[in-house]
């Protein structure tokens, strides 16, 4: 598992952005072959988004030959609604970039058979060839797409209650009322990110700093699903000085001391 | 990836980019999106039909606007509306395909006081009908300003042809003008309504506007009860503002009695001639959400500067953007484009660019009660839109989607996806 420690969040926008722009070009991708990239929502990669939309727009990469799959989405919200991650991924990512419809997957949380539409999603990854490279942030309890709190580690793509952290930490979005914030979501399990070659986390501020420190020093746990990524034989979490509030002065010395080496993983 | 310039078939998907649109009354960057004549919400295009868009076009960061709504234009081009003897037909053509190129999308022909018989001649010659290349701008439906005004405020309406006896009945009307089917606003002076003639307007779906009218401020507040909603050319041709009775004018200040809060909307000839800055000033900042621009223009509208035209029966000549009755300095009418008028509007009050525009595309579409097919670029409304400098000068106009003029100096290239 690497650690890269950067200074801002900017500076996380950037260096993942990066990240993901050096594996879509290395994979090569064509027409016979789609570089699979697993997507999430939230503020914290709206940053990489934009980033990744001026790669475009500068001409450095092209997601002409990608799909992408999305973690998850909120159930029974209308599509449309500008919470929906629908609309959020349309209107911060989709719309800038040359990617084909055809290749964007998000799971219909209006699906009249939601546990088909599920078992559906999983099928479609696997037929697919997997997925290259999952993208993913954290909550501050330490859950991965909406993979509350003592969500099994095994776990597949599957309807979802909302934890009352997360409903009320969602209910900026919905007017500051709970009652219109969603229950249940549709989203990709713990096992399905850990399906994907490599894995990159986003984790900035210093809400986050806790749910860090339990992601990486400390045992794996459902609790802080999150940490089921120390299995993983390839995950690259990325944070900021803000969030590494809750480490170990060794642990930040560490993983600084390798940012030589890990630098060179975004050189072009 | 191919250039083509073939941009205007319309079943295409059409995303412009590198533009900033006027929407919710903001101007924002984001990409506009058109298909089938219509401003689509790309969204459900790409969720639903996952498709991509056929052509894109660059428009080189400048303003994608919704295209400009004239409700009072007499003619242009050597055209009068308003005389039985021309051929209206092609009056009407090459108005709606000249005044495209200031931006114009719709437009209401409008007619000065003419006998009953020459009404006969005119308005069932005159339709609604949508725009294209091959028509230009849209058509709304007539404006009837006139005979029905008053003769102390009869302006250039030939006098004996006023009709300002007290209205008694609707028929007295439908005599007059023949066939009301295609008319969509008739200005009147709101003293003359004997009771019930403004109401039973309304209700054939015709907006009343006031105006060559020495109504008072209550006989305003009657008319706007009444179901009137327009004010023709403020200022001009009404009772000049007086503290104690404010007069029609006095109807921008907006507070009625019984609180019933129609917006009312005033057009204004904002060419920098025939009102005077301070006067625009006056109305806009009294009103700004009433304010409608319109160019009032004569046939002198688009005839080439500096030499004499023969319009009707007199000679008249261009200079300095004012028609003059040759050899006099008489004016003769405003021959301002609606893009000059946008311009000076927003050079006059500093309302900014949004705002300007509005005046000139949303407030008049408002008027009408058209503003889910007109007047805005939302989803779902008539692709007429213009694409406009940050000097709010026209780059190109675009009808249903179809492009049907552009700026020589305006090379935008449609390039064709495969």
């Amino acid at each position: 598992m690497r650690l890269i420690i950067l200074d801002k969040s900017e500076d996380v926008a950037l260096w993942a952005a990066k990240y993901i722009r050096k594996c879509i070009n290395t994979f090569n991708p064509g027409p016979d072959r789609l570089f699979n990239l697993g997507l999430p929502t939230g503020s914290t990669p709206l940053g990489t988004y934009r980033q990744l939309i001026n790669f475009y727009k500068e001409g450095t990469v092209s997601f002409k030959y990608v799909r992408t799959f999305n973690m998850d989405e909120y159930v029974g919200l209308p599509r449309d609604h500008p919470e929906s991650y629908h609309s959020f991924m349309f209107n911060n990512f989709f719309k800038h970039i040359d990617i084909d419809p055809i290749n964007v997957n998000i799971l219909d949380g209006n699906a009249p058979d939601l546990e088909a539409e599920c078992n559906a999603y999983e099928k479609k990854i696997s037929d697919c060839g997997g997925i290259e490279l999952f993208v993913g942030g954290i909550g501050p309890d330490g859950h991965i797409a909406f993979n509350e709190p003592g969500s099994s580690l095994s776990s597949r793509t599957r309807v979802k209650t909302l934890a009352m952290d997360t409903i009320l930490a969602n209910a900026r979005f919905f007017d500051g009322d709970i009652t219109k914030v969603p229950h249940e979501a549709l989203t990709v399990g713990v096992a399905t990110v850990m399906d994907a070659r490599e894995v990159m986390i986003l984790i900035t501020g210093a809400a986050k700093a806790f749910a860090l420190h339990k992601a990486i020093e400390e045992g794996v746990s459902h609790m802080w699903t999150v940490s089921a990524l120390q299995m993983h034989p390839k995950t690259t979490l990325i944070c900021d000085e803000d969030a590494t509030l809750e480490l170990k002065v060794k642990t930040v010395k560490y993983f600084k001391s390798l940012m030589r080496v890990h630098n060179k993983l975004v050189d072009e | 990836m191919t250039s083509s310039p073939k941009f205007h078939h319309c079943d295409q998907l059409i995303k412009f980019y590198n533009c900033f649109i006027i929407r919710d009354g903001q101007l924002v960057k984001e990409d506009f999106w058109i298909k089938s004549g219509k401003i689509i919400n790309p969204e459900p295009i790409f969720y639903d039909e996952k498709s991509k868009p056929d052509v894109v076009i660059d428009c080189k960061h400048n303003i994608i606007a919704p295209g400009y709504i004239d409700l009072q234009i007499n003619g242009g081009y050597g055209f009068d509306f308003s005389n039985d003897n021309v051929d209206i037909e092609k009056a009407i053509d090459s108005v709606a395909r000249g005044i495209v190129a200031s931006g114009v999308t719709s437009f209401c022909p409008t007619l000065i006081t003419q006998s009953p018989e020459s009404y006969k001649k005119i308005i069932p010659f005159i339709h609604r009908r949508p725009g294209s290349l091959e028509n230009g701008a849209s058509i709304l439906g007539l404006h009837l300003e006139g005979p029905f005004i008053n003769r102390k405020k009869r302006g250039a309406h030939p006098e004996h042809l006023v009709r300002d006896n007290i209205m008694k009945s609707f028929n007295e009307l439908v005599d007059v003008y023949g066939t009301l089917e295609d008319v969509a606003i008739i200005t009147l002076a709101p003293e003359l309504d004997g009771g019930s003639i403004i109401k039973e307007i309304v209700s054939h779906n015709i907006i009343v506007s006031m105006g060559h009218s020495v109504a008072t401020l209550n006989q305003g507040y009657v008319a706007i009860s009444n179901g009137a909603n327009f004010i023709t050319h403020l200022f001009n041709a009404m009772l000049p503002f007086h503290h104690r009775d404010p007069g029609l004018v006095g109807l921008l200040a907006h507070s009625y009695p019984n609180s019933s809060k129609v917006p009312v909307y005033y057009g204004i000839i904002a060419d920098g001639i025939h009102t005077h800055d301070a006067a625009l000033r006056i109305a806009y900042q009294t009103n700004p959400d009433g304010l409608v621009c319109v160019t009032d223009a004569i046939s002198a509208l688009g005839l080439e500067p500096g030499k004499k035209h023969k319009l009707g029966e007199q000679f008249i000549e261009i200079c300095d953007s004012k028609a003059f009755i040759a050899g006099t300095e008489t004016l003769c009418g405003s021959i301002a484009t609606m893009s000059q008028c946008v311009r000076n509007l927003n050079a006059v009050t500093n309302c900014g660019i949004v705002k300007a525009v509005e005046c000139a595309s949303l407030h008049p579409a408002q008027v009408l009660g058209i503003t889910e097919f007109k007047g805005t670029l939302n989803f779902g409304s008539d692709a007429d839109f213009i694409i406009l400098d940050n000097q709010l000068n026209v780059l190109a106009t675009f009808i249903g989607g179809q492009k049907v003029w552009i700026a020589d100096h305006f090379p935008i290239k449609a390039a064709q996806l495969s």
